[in-house]
């Protein structure tokens, strides 16, 4: 479903992000990414949502090369795949309904299918009460919460979490998990980043383990390792 | 779909502009300022104008006839004068006219009514007012009179005399300073515009800067440009209707309050008695209130709107 084809990203800095890196995601998977800060996990998922450009080698999602597309297919690709970010990235003058349902608008939904499935989205991650608050009267938690349902409104094909539990307690650590691992038994195929030990071991499944900008594990069923 | 965007981004538009209430309120203090300047630039250029045609229609040349010339013979001369392209208009005072105008002039006044009644005759000569419309073109008029000179049955020509050389001076200043004042005036307008124009997509600038992560954010969830670009726009376009109110309010304010200082200064009866810029502001803004409406909102809107199309840009390469 997705594939790295021997990626490297130099930053300008002639930091080397990534060093030729190439794996596959296959669809309902849940792969859990981890490695040290600055092992380039964080870059990997920048370059899946077109979000910074690859030195070199391509990444596929399906049979489309993600940094081959123009700017229309870019959204639509972008709609394809929920992101959710560590510093969850709430846009602060829009209240939690807005910000699911700007999401859902810029997928061209109607809006009946807006007013219906924003507050069960938020029924989900369990923050129905906090509807018409803004984000900034949230705590991280709850923020994380509503970014996830942000990122699952458009039922997309993909899960991307970038740290997503990087600034939250241990409580709201495996709330979150528990939200990723729910759609990802409904389908979705969730990538998630962490260099949280407990994390990766109350998750299973497959562990890709990252070291200064290469892969140096691949493990199907992993342990946090490093 | 089309309809449903431009609702939404319509609908987001208002909701940004009313909840960034600060950032709103620092763009249209801004623009209004900015306004300010085009409103002052066209009340100055309207007040210049004016004040430019009245000195310009101040000066004029009179041609004074012999007391025996003809009516007929000054007539005539009136319509060939008034065939010249140089000429906007001529008028003949007759000596009897000229007679009146001087009892009702200075009918209270004893000493002068008795000095004329000494006399005995008309001692007032005929005239022609002759007003140019440029100052420049008095000496063409004046030798065109000169060569023209009819005369009398008696051999003398009837024109006794032309006030042009007195005049001389004035109108050779004149016709050097107007244009350059006018030319001044312009390349002035033209630089308050551009400043105007640059402070105001400065600050627009800004504010759609402290967007740049919001407007990443939307592109990354799989916005569109349009989508993501279109509530600035209209974010814009509202600071510009705004702002664009409050300018017109300053300037009648302005218009009037000036109005009154002008004639405060000069003295109502002195500005009354010599046509002077009585209430040239209120009125030019009353008779022209439908361009200078459609002027300032228009600037408005668009100095609004076209900046953050232009400012959001550089965010939405994401």
């Amino acid at each position: 479903m997705i594939y790295y084809d021997k990626v490297t990203k130099v930053y300008p800095d002639s930091s080397v992000a990534l060093n030729s890196v190439s794996f596959g995601v296959e669809p309902k998977e849940f792969v859990t990414i981890v490695g040290h800060s600055g092992a380039g996990k964080t870059t990997l998922m920048k370059l899946l949502i077109a979000e910074d450009r690859p030195t070199e080698g391509k990444v596929f999602f399906e049979s489309l090369n993600v940094h081959k597309l123009n700017k229309k297919q870019m959204s639509k690709l972008r709609r394809r795949i929920g992101t959710v970010f560590q510093d969850y990235r709430l846009i602060p003058n829009k209240t939690i309904y807005e910000n699911i349902a700007f999401a859902m608008e810029a997928a061209g939904r109607s809006d009946s299918q807006v007013a219906s499935d924003v507050p069960h989205v938020l029924e989900l991650v369990n923050l129905s009460h906090k509807i018409w608050n803004f984000p900034k009267e949230l705590s991280g938690g709850e923020r994380q919460r509503v970014a996830i349902a942000r990122a699952i409104v458009n039922q997309p094909d993909i899960i991307i979490a970038d740290e997503p539990t990087g600034n939250l307690d241990p409580t709201n650590t495996f709330e979150i998990i528990r939200i990723l691992q729910k759609i990802n038994e409904l389908g979705t195929t969730v990538i998630l980043t962490t260099h949280n030990k407990g994390v990766v071991d109350a998750v299973g499944g497959r562990v890709i383990t990252m070291e200064k900008g290469q892969v140096i594990r691949d493990d199907k069923t992993g342990k946090y390792i490093l | 779909m089309i309809f449903t965007t431009f609702k939404r981004i319509t609908r987001t538009g208002f909701i940004s502009f009313w909840r960034n209430g600060f950032l709103s309120f620092a763009a249209v203090v801004v623009i209004t300022l900015s306004l300010c300047v085009f409103g002052a630039l066209i009340f100055g250029s309207a007040f210049g104008r004016t004040l430019l045609a009245e000195v310009k229609s101040k000066v004029d040349i009179n041609v004074y006839f012999t007391l025996d010339a003809q009516p007929s013979d000054i007539l005539a001369l009136q319509k060939n004068v008034n065939a010249l392209p140089e000429v906007s208009s001529t008028t003949y005072v007759s000596s009897d006219q000229a007679l009146a105008d001087f009892n009702s002039r200075w009918q209270d006044n004893a000493l002068i009514m008795q000095g004329l009644s000494e006399i005995g005759s008309n001692p007032f000569p005929a005239a022609l007012n002759i007003r140019a419309n440029n100052p420049s073109q008095y000496a063409s008029i004046v030798n065109f009179l000169e060569s023209k000179n009819p005369l009398n049955t008696d051999g003398t020509p009837i024109i006794e005399k032309i006030n042009y050389q007195e005049n001389k001076l004035v109108i050779d200043r004149l016709s050097k300073i107007i244009p350059t004042i006018e030319k001044t005036g312009t390349i002035l307008a033209l630089i308050f515009a551009l400043v105007a124009i640059v402070v105001v997509f400065n600050t627009i600038r800004l504010i759609i800067y402290t967007a740049r992560d919001e407007i990443s954010v939307m592109k990354l969830v799989g916005a569109s440009n349009t989508y993501v670009r279109g509530p600035f726009v209209i974010s814009g376009i509202m600071y510009g209707i705004v702002s664009g109110i409050i300018t017109l309010v300053i300037m009648s304010a302005c218009a009037y309050w000036g109005d009154m200082a002008v004639l405060k200064l000069a003295g109502v009866d002195v500005a009354e008695n010599f046509h002077l810029i009585v209430n040239v502001l209120s009125s030019y803004f009353m008779a022209n209130f439908g361009q200078i409406f459609l002027l300032i909102m228009g600037a408005g809107v668009i100095l609004g709107g076209l900046s953050s199309y232009v400012a959001a840009r550089r965010y939405l390469k994401v």
